[in-house]
């Protein structure tokens, strides 16, 4: 799942930058690009950076344009040749998404079922745990949090077997509940320990304050914390969206394949495998179950980054 | 009360995510409330509200299966007769199972160096341009991308279309060895060099956080220590053999150990381009198959046990490292 110490460090550098506000920012930036005159000048640094962008952006472009051709065109030809004969439409994507044999409308739909608890439920526990861990004195803390951190490596599949036997006996297997409560336990080491940084550069004078006023546990977390932390939750929310709505093991495992449960990458991988030549399907599909991560991420990018620079990701 | 358990239409499915969210809201504030009482409570009674759900569901859902599966993995296939390490045996002696292993090991060496390298060189490379911002997210883009998108993806562009006449490539990397005069491959099937088309994937991915990661360290290098090199002549290679890369190490580790745990674990991209086929699985894949495909239940549990033991290490330095951060607080 994650390695994040050093980047602790970054992560203050990031909220010490942030708190010179836009001024100083600004002067720094300037000065760097005075500073940086020289980067530009080499003709070979600019086509190399030219050459990995070209290399990185082609596949995807290749994909989505002929996710828009019709079946005919994509038979017959290789996408590049859209450029002497364009011809596009989302016959495609109808048929994907409502097409009788794939469906995926209803995959994105278990989709949306699926990601938003198992966003919200982690995000909510770690929230308690890690303001325990960070502002409530106790017994064995140290070891208990040392713990919590180490398993964030453990890679999830040690838990999958006994896992499913025990939602079979529990006749929760093949459910949304399952999946739900697989995805909050395995979000729960990283989310502890992001959020736990986080909520330790809350200046401790704001907390004694608010105990001087007579203020509980209870009240100090959401009066006093929770505002301070919105961005913190941003970014990991952020993480947790992407990485369940991206998850294939988990929901393979505990969802099965059926149309009741299963989320899209169950069903694109499916048909990967299933419909291997039928591109004019797969482009579609794939773009379908890309579409949402996407535009989350491009919209929410600043706090994802700032997220990573935190604490690492899983994977 | 059925359709808690088997929600089948839209409508249903949506109600049942509400019930659910609503369910946790109101259990995590009975939790709250109890232990909010105006006279100072026992301090446990807090701790334990505050701590004890997600403990509860650590110790069910990670350290309890975690345990169990060490155990059956010394077990047969149904988990009845003990077996010692027959399991670790069959793991690490048998030829179809060591090219597994092979397998990962090339995907755990090649996949962190090279995504490093590569991102380290395009953050340097983009640093302070003006277009920087643009070019970022291009390469950054691929770690919104579900790998089942991902490995689609680049099926795409490994698509085989036998070589005759009449018969044009679609995929645009044979299209490429065509325009070269060469005769068209099947990437994904002849081995051994299928394994590496796979490793690119993963690669493509990756590149992305490391730039990220290692953009951020290099920004984070004082402007005096980067001004006073440059009064020493250092510039270029000079710049970055000797500034450059000793200030940003510690971000290197991290992103090198983070890409390396992830490449592990790798599943999806393999599942989604062959299945594990034509030699390319490895040990994450080979257990989704040994467990769930296979019912080997034991050597299964062998095989995630695997994994575990070898990011055993990097939790150890991990925890000397967070050791030492806490220390400095």
């Amino acid at each position: 799942m994650s390695v994040p110490i050093p980047a602790v460090k970054l992560s203050e550098q990031d909220e010490k930058k942030a708190s010179k506000g836009p001024a100083s920012k600004m002067s720094r930036i300037d000065r760097r690009a005075a500073a940086g005159k020289k980067a530009l000048t080499s003709p070979w640094a600019t086509v190399t950076a030219i050459v990995i962008a070209v290399l990185w952006t082609t596949p995807t472009l290749g994909l989505l344009i002929t996710s828009f051709r019709p079946e005919q065109d994509i038979r017959s030809s290789g996408w590049w040749t859209t450029i002497t004969r364009p011809w596009f439409n989302f016959d495609n994507y109808e048929s994907a998404l409502f097409g009788s044999s794939t469906q995926l409308s209803t995959f994105f739909v278990n989709s949306i079922v699926i990601t938003l608890p198992a966003v919200v439920i982690p995000i909510t526990l770690a929230l308690l745990a890690s303001y325990a861990f960070a502002w409530i004195e106790f017994r064995g803390k140290n070891i208990l949090f040392i713990a919590v951190f180490a398993l964030q490596v453990v890679p999830i599949q040690v838990t999958l077997i006994p896992l499913l036997s025990q939602y079979v006996d529990w006749g929760l297997n093949g459910t949304f509940w399952a999946v739900w409560l697989s995805h909050s336990i395995f979000a729960l080491p990283l989310a502890i320990f992001l959020l736990h940084n986080f909520m330790k550069e809350i200046p401790r004078s704001l907390i004694e304050a608010a105990r001087m006023d007579g203020a509980g546990h209870v009240k100090i977390f959401f009066q006093v914390l929770m505002p301070l932390l919105v961005p913190a939750i941003a970014s990991f929310g952020i993480f947790q969206f992407l990485w369940v709505w991206n998850d294939l093991l988990v929901s393979l495992t505990f969802a099965g394949g059926g149309r009741d449960v299963a989320p899209l990458t169950v069903r694109v991988a499916e048909m990967a495998g299933s419909r291997g030549g039928d591109w004019h399907i797969l482009s579609a599909g794939a773009f379908i179950s890309m579409i949402v991560p996407m535009i989350v991420f491009l919209a929410l990018q600043r706090y994802f980054v700032r997220g990573l620079l935190a604490g690492s990701v899983k994977g | 009360m059925d359709w808690l358990l088997h929600a089948d239409t839209t409508t249903e499915k949506l109600l049942v995510m509400v019930v659910a969210i609503l369910l946790f809201v109101a259990v995590m504030s009975i939790i709250l409330f109890a232990v909010d009482r105006p006279k100072s409570p026992p301090r446990w009674i807090v701790t334990v509200g505050f701590l004890g759900p997600a403990l509860l569901l650590i110790l069910f859902g990670l350290v309890y299966p975690g345990l169990r599966t060490i155990y059956s993995s010394f077990f047969d296939r149904n988990g009845q007769n003990f077996v010692g390490f027959d399991n670790y045996a069959k793991a690490f002696g048998q030829d179809q199972f060591q090219q597994v292993l092979t397998n990962t090991a090339l995907w755990v060496i090649l996949v962190p160096l090279v995504s490093t390298f590569l991102g380290l060189l395009y953050a340097v490379l983009v640093d302070r341009t003006r277009f920087e911002k643009l070019a970022k997210v291009l390469i950054f883009l691929p770690m919104a991308i579900s790998m089942v998108g991902a490995g689609i993806i680049w099926k795409f562009v490994y698509e085989f279309r036998p070589a005759q006449q009449n018969i044009p490539q679609v995929g645009l990397l044979n299209q490429i060895l065509v325009w070269l005069g060469l005769d068209p491959q099947q990437f994904l099937l002849n081995q051994p060099l299928n394994t590496f088309f796979l490793i690119a994937v993963m690669i493509w991915i990756q590149t992305g956080f490391a730039m990220t990661i290692l953009s951020a360290a290099i920004k984070a290098i004082p402007d005096d220590i980067v001004e006073a090199a440059r009064l020493d002549g250092l510039s270029g290679v000079g710049m970055f053999r000797s500034i450059t890369v000793p200030s940003i190490r510690p971000a290197l580790v991290v992103v090198v150990t983070t890409i390396a745990m992830g490449t592990l674990k790798v599943f999806d991209i393999v599942r989604t381009m062959t299945g594990g086929n034509y030699g390319t699985s490895v040990v994450a894949n080979e257990f989704y198959t040994q467990s769930f495909r296979q019912n080997e239940q034991g050597f299964g549990a062998a095989l995630a046990v695997v994994l575990f033991v070898f990011v055993i290490p990097i939790v150890m330095y991990n925890v000397r490292q967070l050791r030492i951060t806490e220390e400095i607080r």
